[in-house]
């Protein structure tokens, strides 16, 4: 989705500005909310890529004025509710109301936390083979997917080149929608500033991203 | 949708902050009610972000390909299998790439979409990495968001940005600092700084 997540190449935000031992976390709740997304990803209530969906689709201002684990929390509830874990009644009220519904891997408990220190995999088993190979010329499409795509708005209709393979994966358009894994082979392409930038810009500069097959065509 | 336009119309005389507090202990405790997670596990999670991710395992294997080629070499072929078989670093997920910086490309590590980020190597991004003027400007202007590190490049140095658009991970590996001739793996670690491995900034120089 054309949303203000999307922010590669926008003007206006100012300088970056870094915070000096800057700590973990900047409040205790922010903690409980990064701790909840993990355990109720991890107990099956949803994907990495419907996570951020979800944020993703927190209307403009309340994403571009809220803080990041802020952002967080609000498209947890979100997500959790319209998959039917929680109500809204719950959240005003402060409790369980309703029956609790049950969860593809079960109750998230000190048993769990080991393994979601480790990131998962990604990779899958290739339905076909790669159409393109390091070196290749390619434009990404131009396209604009009414729901999650991880084809950022300035690299799209571009020429670059292919660079590395990274195998067939997860594909992040498909799954946030729980529409299945539908893996696909995934690249890095690179792009020189100008094609993306045009003439004024930094000649000395080259931009990558990783690109999956169906952002992709023959330049 | 749940209606954010609502969180907003709150008392003044409580500030965003609170509001916020009462919320997300609200939904733990349906959470915990409904039988979906354990607190203590929230607890263990929490603990084991605070202790056992975070630049020191970036750092250690940093200093690690700058002493030894063979390990290098590894790590740039493929980064996941080389770290795992240190077994000492943090345990790490696949499709890990290290990215190494010469005197002719400089690599700079960005997630414009959203906050990607090799947490098992650098820990918890920084607030800035995840923020609207680094997503926005890394790909379009890297040496003006250089400078705003105080950070300087020669002209000639190609500017390498990676958008970490999909699962791949991405780790810079910095240029070793001159005058560390002889140094032990311990003592070259001490130099690893984290955004000399986002590629932010640089390793820092013997005795600086």
């Amino acid at each position: 989705m054309n949303g203000v997540h999307d922010m590669g190449g926008m003007d206006g935000f100012g300088k970056v500005e870094p915070e000096l031992n800057e700590p973990m976390f900047h409040a205790e709740w922010e903690a409980r909310v990064l701790a909840m997304v993990r355990a109720m990803g991890a107990a099956g209530a949803f994907n990495i890529d419907t996570s951020r969906f979800y944020r993703e689709m927190l209307p403009p201002h309340v994403y571009l004025s809220s803080s990041y684990y802020r952002k967080w929390q609000l498209g947890l509830e979100d997500l959790l509710v319209d998959k039917g874990y929680i109500t809204t009644g719950e959240l005003v009220a402060g409790h369980a109301v309703e029956a609790a519904k049950p969860l593809k891997h079960g109750k998230f408990t000190l048993d769990d936390v080991e393994r979601i220190m480790v990131r998962g995999k990604f990779g899958r088993v290739a339905p076909a083979p790669a159409k393109f190979r390091p070196g290749d010329h390619v434009r990404t499409k131009n396209i604009h997917p009414a729901t999650h795509t991880r084809l950022p708005r300035y690299a799209r209709g571009h020429v670059g080149v292919v660079e590395r393979d990274h195998g067939c994966q997860v594909f992040p358009d498909s799954a946030a929608t729980e529409s299945g894994e539908n893996p696909q082979w995934l690249y890095t392409i690179v792009f020189d500033g100008t094609e993306l930038w045009g003439p004024d810009a930094d000649p000395s500069i080259k931009i990558s991203i990783d690109a999956f097959e169906p952002y992709l065509e023959p330049a | 949708m749940t209606g954010h336009d609502d969180h907003h119309h709150h008392d003044p005389d409580h500030s965003e902050l609170s509001e916020t507090e009462l919320r997300v202990r609200a939904l733990e405790t349906i959470l915990t009610e409904k039988g979906y997670v354990d607190p203590a596990a929230l607890d263990a999670i929490i603990q084991a972000y605070e202790t056992k991710i975070g630049p020191h395992n970036g750092a250690q294997v940093v200093a690690k390909a700058w002493s030894d080629p063979v390990f290098k070499r590894t790590l740039l072929d493929d980064a996941t299998k080389a770290v795992s078989a240190l077994g000492h670093v943090s345990r790490v997920g696949d499709h890990l790439v290290a990215l190494e910086n010469t005197p002719k490309q400089h690599n700079l590590v960005v997630c414009t979409l959203c906050s990607c980020y090799p947490w098992e190597m650098l820990g918890l991004p920084p607030v800035w990495y995840k923020a609207a003027p680094y997503r926005s400007r890394a790909v379009r202007d890297p040496r003006g968001v250089l400078a705003d590190f105080g950070v300087s490049l020669p002209k000639e140095t190609e500017i390498r940005v990676w958008d970490s658009t999909a699962e791949t991970r991405f780790l810079v590996l910095p240029m070793r600092p001159k005058g560390t001739d002889g140094w032990s793996e311990q003592q070259l670690t001490e130099l690893v700084t984290r955004d000399s491995m986002i590629g932010t900034g640089l390793p820092k120089k013997p005795g600086g």
